[in-house]
């Protein structure tokens, strides 16, 4: 076989028990969903494939350690930055504002 | 529409290769042999789209292909199957 | 930041056996923060609102198995509805009301001999607009490397014994279809309400990690 395109193609791989633990939604996990059907509806970008060529294009350690919201919320920061609709510096500005409030628990 | 290439039934195998860009075969099925379940739509092609090069509308298939010819050791029935939907430019007839 | 590599290598070896963390994630993580920062800037720049937000996040809450639940049900009882769900399942479901584009769907049905079941390999493709919400196991790393090799073993993690002389179907969603398993109405159901039947379909029953329904 090839090596896979990319650390999504999980298919066949060897793993440990499934996890049936039912778990809810948390609402930020809404929130970066409805941005990304918000993002595709505004033209921001134009297709789910632009978001799974992103996600595709991970580290296999990025990929592994993130959730399947954080996944999604990186591909299209990085889009979206590449793009020039948030420039980098706003973007990291902002990640510290997030990180300040949380943590002030606010 | 374009006329679909491949009928219900037939045998067709997916190519193996992998080109550097999104696209939408799991590598564990390039290369396998398999049959055509059901003839779908018209659908964007991944891989032009993602490098800028329109939005070319490809005929998806679903294709089946059998646990025992895909992977080894298989645990089950030799009647067990796999389906996977396939577009078009993937595929090549199979004897 | 988002740790993309410079330049796509694959010559490295993938281990075949790989550390996944459980799909599961606080809104101090890494990537929610990347997320979330994204979202205010989005929002101050006016590329949407916080009530538009709102509006899709309901209609996303909105979708569950009940809907998935009532078109199965429906096929149970109507035997000319159920040809047209297994043959056209988009066609089939528009006539119900529900609004499932762009995809086409599949329903896919079991019976005596026969069980089938869904999974996206590559990215965790699920039929939002009548199941909701996809289940966290859906979307792990696990079911997704595992099932299409060896169904018959994650099936029991279910609770699916399956006998030899069934056979399995798994359906890897990759592309531009969805998928539904139409379970196999239970005994002792003759003569139920379209409604009292809906009620006894499951999420998992309609993805195919549960096989046979309990009556209620």
């Amino acid at each position: 076989m090839n090596e896979p395109w990319g650390p999504h193609d999980l298919g066949g791989q060897e793993g440990g028990p499934v996890d049936l633990a039912e778990r809810d939604t948390a609402y930020w996990e809404w929130q970066i969903d409805a941005m990304i059907r918000l993002s595709l509806k505004k033209g921001l970008i134009s297709d789910f494939a632009e978001l799974r060529d992103g996600i595709e294009q991970l580290t296999q350690d990025d990929y592994d350690q993130c959730s399947y919201y954080e996944r999604w919320a990186k591909s299209l920061a990085h889009t979206l930055v590449s793009r020039g609709v948030v420039s980098d510096e706003q973007l990291t500005k902002q990640i510290e504002n997030v990180r300040r409030r949380q943590e002030a628990g606010t | 529409m374009n006329a679909p290439l491949f009928d219900v039934g037939q045998r067709v195998r997916i190519h193996d290769r992998t080109p550097a860009v999104h696209h939408r075969v799991p590598n564990y099925v390039k290369g396998q042999v398999g049959t055509v379940e059901r003839v779908c739509g018209m659908h964007g092609e991944p891989e032009k789209f993602i490098r800028g090069d329109g939005n070319p509308r490809q005929r998806i298939y679903r294709i089946k292909i059998q646990q025992e010819n895909l992977w080894q050791e298989y645990q089950g029935s030799v009647r067990d199957c796999l389906e996977v939907e396939i577009f078009e430019h993937w595929l090549e007839a199979a004897e | 930041m988002t740790n993309y590599e410079d330049d796509k290598d694959h010559d490295h070896e993938h281990d075949h056996s790989r550390t996944f963390q459980a799909d599961h994630a606080e809104p101090t993580s890494d990537g929610a923060r990347i997320g979330l920062a994204l979202r205010e800037l989005l929002i101050e720049a006016g590329h949407y609102t916080a009530e538009e937000e709102q509006t899709v996040i309901a209609a996303m809450q909105d979708a569950s198995p009940r809907d998935g639940g009532k078109i199965a049900a429906r096929a149970w009882v109507d035997s000319e509805y159920k040809k047209r769900l297994l043959d056209n399942g988009a066609a089939a479901i528009r006539e119900l009301g529900y609004e499932i584009e762009p995809y086409e769907f599949t329903v896919m049905e079991n019976d005596a001999s026969t069980h089938n079941v869904i999974v996206c390999t590559l990215c965790s493709c699920y039929p939002r607009s009548l199941l909701g919400m996809s289940p966290a196991w859906y979307k792990s790393a696990t079911y997704r490397a595992r099932v299409v090799r060896e169904p018959r073993s994650v099936l029991t993690e279910f609770g699916v014994n399956l006998a030899d002389d069934i056979d399995v179907r798994v359906h890897d969603s990759t592309a531009e279809l969805r998928y539904m398993v139409l379970p196999e109405r239970p005994v002792g159901t003759e003569g139920w309400s379209e409604a009292k039947l809906a009620a006894l379909i499951t999420r998992d029953s309609l993805i195919g990690t549960q096989r046979d329904l309990v009556l209620s």
